[in-house]
């Protein structure tokens, strides 16, 4: 039976949401290949984890458990991951593209000798699934063209040319097929509590050797201040150079309308490299993709690379005083104007609107 | 210390621009650049080397001829000396292909104690072939440095490494290799010794002929991954632009919000 693999990420012992928003989407794969859908489990405990990775839809649970997974050591995360594909020979895995994955899968793939494509933003098995994509998500006139209808290779669509094209990438001639996905790009489905209790853990072995290790966590620092939440808000208030004359005032504008909305004020690059705030707000391609229900850019010209980060959002709204700024080109509603005025008065228009 | 950087030549992503009529790219006149992540690793070793007597930097880069360009601005910088890996059959490879040639390069340099990449590269943005390159050199690899530190002995090195919600402290034992990411220091200008010295330089060309691949393994036919189509994301037709004095428009919009219950 062909088994695609969700790499799920622990850390202290608490599983990281993009490997459930992994499995919700393995899950709709899984379906339209007829191949099974598994998680991959390096924890010190793995059946307390099992649960919630099933209630996300995996139908088999492979745990390795050893002292040594408590803490991302790429050594010995690598030689496990390794020896479980090794032993099982999946066809396709997942990882979210986090600091650990984005360690950790391209060290496998290396080891592997397959292809990882990272940052996947659409996977298709199924070709009438994915021509169905390519209809509403690109310029091709898809039904103009030949296709190959029986190709079951994995689609991997990913943002290409700093974000200004995409690309669809396939791994035709190796095993497993590699990916990553950032955090907040695919949905996660709800915790299904019949799936979480129905489960059945897999224990796997695994030979470490504590002799290669080379590297040696001393301490671990969590920033004392609340880093934003960007990824789990519905509405995102965006700043950019835009607010240069007064950089705090801009920011506190951003938050009030973010406050009224109920949502989180994010930033672009520029913000960000200016020092103005800090860079857990940074939204775009070296910073968070981001899919809120509202995006609000105040101020932000729209460069290749931010666009990149917030394009998929359901609604976006751009404040820009220069009319030919390429946010506009994404914008569902585009404001002309100088946001120093534009922006008190959305504040007060939607005070006004909730009844405030 | 004996440092490597891999360095790679990217177009300057913020002059790239799409022509809608075709949908593809506006590749003439883009300026190429040393890839900024690049710089920052590049500055890594110089601190490295200016800490630790008797260092030197090598910086490696696989890319067309004119990449030549950023292996001579890096000597400009202040790395001692570099290498061009070059060749029609390296085109067209992909991160795996890539990582096998570089190692294969940097293995001919002999043995280094330290090698460095940035995070990524702005062109293809994956992150992957700096821990690749480690993998095939069988260095232990850490992604996201901020800060490096030689620690005493010239044995180890004291490496903070940024994670999403704060960093962490670790030792690693030499030989080893590294990410690094902007915080770890900006390139410095360089001096009237290393321009001149740049100016002066002989930088190799190593093609099939000095790094002896196996040919399978490199450019496009070695590649696991293969683009099959690249397009453009569709463009948003109903768009609206909201007209009228701010008041106006921000009552029209809030109104908008308001129909999508989103207010």
């Amino acid at each position: 039976m062909n088994e695609i693999w969700v790499f799920a990420e622990q850390r202290e012992g608490a599983l990281q949401s993009v490997s459930c928003e992994l499995l919700s989407e393995g899950r709709e794969l899984a379906a339209k290949s007829g191949y099974e859908l598994c998680a991959l489990l390096l924890s010190e405990n793995g059946a307390a984890l099992a649960p919630e990775l099933f209630a996300h839809g995996a139908k088999k649970v492979y745990a390795m458990d050893a002292p040594q997974f408590a803490f991302y050591q790429n050594d010995f995360w690598s030689a496990a991951v390794r020896q479980a594909v090794e032993a099982r020979k999946p066809e396709i895995l997942l990882f979210g593209a986090t600091s650990i994955g984005r360690s950790l899968a391209p060290t496998v793939a290396a080891a592997l000798h397959t292809g990882l494509t990272a940052d996947c933003t659409h996977l298709d098995i199924d070709m009438n699934k994915y021509l169905d994509f390519l209809r509403t998500g690109s310029t091709l006139k898809v039904d103009d063209m030949k296709w190959k209808m029986e190709d079951i290779n994995l689609k991997m669509t990913r943002p290409a040319f700093g974000g200004h094209l995409l690309a669809t990438i396939i791994c035709p001639r190796f095993r497993p097929c590699m990916s990553t996905v950032r955090p907040g790009v695919m949905k996660k489905a709800p915790f299904d509590e019949a799936k979480a209790a129905a489960c059945k853990t897999t224990l796997f072995d695994v030979k470490l050797d504590d002799e290669r290790l080379k590297t040696k966590v001393l301490e671990v620092v969590k920033e004392a201040r609340n880093i934003v939440d960007l990824l789990g808000a519905e509405v995102i208030v965006s700043v950019g150079q835009g607010i240069a004359n007064d950089p705090q005032k801009g920011i506190a504008l951003a938050q009030e309308l973010a406050d009224v909305l109920g949502g989180v004020v994010g930033a672009s690059r520029a913000v960000v490299d200016a020092g103005w705030i800090t860079a857990d707000h940074q939204v775009g391609q070296t910073g968070k993709t981001v899919r809120p229900k509202i995006y609000i850019a105040l101020g932000i010209s729209g460069a290749i690379q931010h666009k990149a980060g917030m394009q998929d959002s359901e609604l976006i709204i751009a404040v820009n005083k220069n009319a030919l700024a390429p946010i506009f080109e994404v914008a569902d509603y585009g404001i002309t104007g100088d946001l120093w005025k534009v922006v008190p008065m959305m504040i007060d228009a939607a005070k006004a609107a909730k009844g405030v | 210390m004996k440092i490597v950087v891999c360095i790679k030549q990217v177009p300057d992503s913020d002059k790239v621009t799409i022509d809608r009529a075709t949908n593809r790219l506006n590749r003439a006149g883009v300026p190429a650049v040393m890839n900024p992540f690049d710089e920052n690793a590049l500055e890594v070793a110089l601190r490295l080397k200016d800490a630790v007597p008797g260092s030197t930097v090598t910086v490696v880069s696989m890319g067309p001829p004119q990449a030549e360009a950023v292996v001579r601005e890096a000597i400009a910088r202040g790395a001692t000396d570099g290498v061009l890996v070059s060749g029609r059959e390296f085109g067209g490879a992909d991160t795996w292909a890539t990582g096998y040639t570089l190692a294969l390069a940097i293995r001919k340099l002999g043995p280094a104690d330290l090698v460095l990449f940035g995070k990524q590269a702005t062109d293809g943005d994956t992150a992957q072939v700096g821990p690749g390159i480690a993998h095939h050199l069988g260095l232990p690899v850490l992604t996201y440095a901020k800060a490096v530190e030689a620690l005493p002995g010239g044995k180890a090195l004291k490496v903070v490494r940024a994670t999403e919600d704060g960093h962490e402290e670790w030792e690693v034992d030499l030989p080893c290799a590294l990410t690094v990411v902007k915080e770890a220091g900006e390139l410095r200008i360089g001096s009237l010794k290393s321009k001149m010295a740049a100016k002066k330089a002989q930088i190799p060309v190593w093609g099939v002929a000095e790094l002896e691949p196996d040919p399978e393994l490199i450019g496009l036919k070695g590649s696991p991954t293969r683009v099959t189509k690249v397009f453009a994301p569709p463009i948003k037709t109903n768009r609206v632009h909201l007209e009228g004095t701010p008041a106006e428009q921000a009552e029209k919009l809030v109104a908008l919000l308001a129909e999508r219950h989103l207010v």
